[in-house]
């Protein structure tokens, strides 16, 4: 445990030591084959010096009187972002879960369905979002009213729900033979089955699925947030603070490092699921 | 449970004339099993293949029944049909009188198979519970139930364990225990031995007949060794393959099979009655001279 914290910071420094000691070592302009470019410019425009990220983000975000301090401002934004993803990552585990169990019930869904759930992800994000946005904002059930931050979800749960809906449906068909056998012998039915072996059975293929959901959210939320423009989020953040960068280049990349921890939570979170469901993991017994 | 019946369970005229009588302590008016006439055909791309052709089989409530023969004689596909884990293509079978689907659907038999099969995730004590949980026992009762099976298959220690930690051996009496967990008076055991060494398996065949004992179950037991099933059964069905046929039922006549201990093991008539089994496995005519061979 304590060897694993220690290799986790040695792997950040080693970073930080990679980053400036490439700012210091090769030219202002990169390095050039030929015309071509091929090692990014060390200017501090390009690549600001650590510290002096560190220092942007202890100051204000902006010149206005009652402006927050600029770690603060990013850290309300991340929040935002991670709030969205989840409700993104709760339903396309849902959503995958059940996609999986139908496919799992029914021979014929399973040919039906598992060609369009993976037709489903070669979908372009970028094409996907402003659609989601105007379906969702045509959608008027009595006082419910469809928000960006909805449409934002949805995205992030389209991305989420694809590796849930692979990794349950071969969960729940991996129960042995001789486990069928014995819930048929009891004379139980389908649901009886499905709670006490089917559903347990695949929580194995199911941590490494909602990793990767968690993943898949995040990222879909903030890419999402850019092309739906939606505000509050560590992604539309990315993209402002990206525009003003000729002017305060270390301002950016506080967000970038926000869009980190986000990341870092979702996983985070993973691992706690996956320890809270360890008795589920134990190696198969004959 | 274990009062002695006098009524005897009232045998079929068709069941084989050479059984020893009943031994059964339960008073069923049906047969535990009964097999008329089975037929089993599997379709395979490379034509068709028969498992068992025109199987009778009769076990009294309470007897002990070991099906016997080389691999491939359907012996576990018989015990698969008992089970109504699968269905014959011609001919009857009931359990207890009843067709299997409903003798599966009331919880008459319970079964084991050559792998223990326990949930990982579940410990030993929920393990023997399943059945119980599955049907809506009750808390209380389910826990009283698995303390009771426990200590009778000594594993009471172990009743938080997760199988993984316990061994081959101790495994497979959690699964005897779970098959007992409903009472039922009709065990069906598949090769629930066959994975244990040799140590171990004589150690839980031991306890497999003390526990038959006190639950007057009759019990149809698959099995590869011709020791093992002389020392469980009353009775030893010999198979033979392709096409699967009973070839010849043995009678055990050892006394009462749950009155035996591991001094059998060592007694003439044990060794004469492993040889009556292997010459009816190997389809010698038996006029080679007795007692002279002790394997």
């Amino acid at each position: 445990m304590r060897r694993q914290v220690l290799l986790g910071v040695a792997g950040v420094v080693a970073l930080g030591l990679a980053w400036e000691g490439y700012k210091l070592l090769a030219p202002d302009d990169g390095v050039v084959v030929g015309e071509l470019t091929v090692l990014p410019r060390t200017t501090d425009l390009a690549m600001p010096h650590l510290w002096d990220m560190a220092a942007r983000a202890l100051e204000p975000v902006n010149s206005a009187t009652d402006a927050l301090p600029l770690w603060v401002a990013v850290l309300v934004a991340a929040a935002f972002t991670l709030g969205v993803a989840a409700v993104g990552w709760v339903v396309g585990v849902v959503v995958g879960l059940a996609t999986a169990t139908v496919m799992q019930r029914f021979r014929t869904a399973e040919s039906a369905l598992l060609p369009w759930v993976v037709l489903s992800q070669t979908v372009p994000l970028i094409a996907l979002a402003p659609l989601v946005r105007r379906w969702g904002s045509q959608l008027e059930i009595g006082a419910f009213d469809w928000q960006d931050w909805m449409s934002v979800a949805v995205i992030a749960a389209y991305l989420a729900f694809f590796p849930v809906s692979i990794g349950a449906l071969r969960g729940l068909s991996s129960p042995d033979a001789v486990h069928l056998d014995l819930m048929r012998s009891y004379g139980v039915g389908w649901w009886r089955t499905y709670r006490s072996l089917r559903l347990p059975a695949t929580v194995p293929h199911l941590i490494p699925a909602l990793r990767l959901a968690a993943a898949n959210a995040v990222i879909g939320t903030v890419v999402a947030e850019v092309s739906i423009g939606l505000r509050g989020g560590i992604g539309r953040m990315i993209v402002e603070f990206g525009a003003s960068a000729s002017a305060d280049p270390a301002k950016q990349w506080s967000p970038i490092f926000g869009a980190v921890l986000v990341g870092l939570v979702a996983a985070g979170v993973c691992v706690l699921i996956a320890r809270a469901l360890a008795r589920y993991r134990v190696s198969e017994v004959s | 449970m274990n009062t002695p019946a006098p009524t005897r369970p009232t045998a079929p005229s068709a069941g084989p004339a050479d059984a020893p009588a009943a031994t059964g302590t339960e008073a069923h008016a049906a047969p535990a099993v009964e097999v008329r006439g089975v037929t089993r055909r599997f379709s395979s791309r490379s034509g068709e293949v028969v498992a068992l052709s025109d199987v009778d089989l009769t076990v009294r409530a309470g007897e002990f029944v070991s099906l016997i023969g080389p691999s491939g004689c359907g012996k576990s596909t018989l015990l698969r049909l008992i089970a109504d884990l699968d269905e014959p293509t011609a001919g009857e079978l009931a359990v207890f009188g009843r067709p299997p689907r409903v003798a599966r659907q009331n919880h008459d038999f319970g079964i084991a198979f050559q792998q223990a099969g326990l949930l990982p995730w579940r410990s030993v004590r929920t393990n023997v519970e399943l059945p119980l949980e599955l049907h809506g026992a009750g808390r209380a009762a389910r826990r009283a139930r698995a303390t009771e099976l426990l200590e009778m298959v000594g594993l009471a220690d172990f009743a938080q364990h997760l199988p993984h930690q316990l061994s081959g051996g101790m495994q497979q009496r959690v699964a005897i225990a779970r098959a007992l967990a409903e009472r039922p008076s009709l065990l069906l055991m598949d090769e629930p031995f066959g994975a244990l060494d040799e140590m171990t398996r004589e150690h839980v065949q031991t306890e497999l007949l003390r526990l038959r004992a006190e639950t007057g179950a009759a019990v149809v037991f698959v099995t590869h060794s011709i020791p093992e099933a002389v020392y469980l059964s009353d009775r030893v069905v010999v198979m033979s393959a392709r096409p699967g046929q009973v070839r010849e039922v043995v009678p055990v006549g050892l006394g009462a099979a749950r009155d035996r201990s591991d001094d059998v093991r060592e007694d003439d008539a044990f060794f004469d009655r492993v040889r009556a089994v292997r010459e009816a496995l190997h389809g010698t005519d038996g006029t080679t001279p007795r007692g002279v061979d002790r394997r």
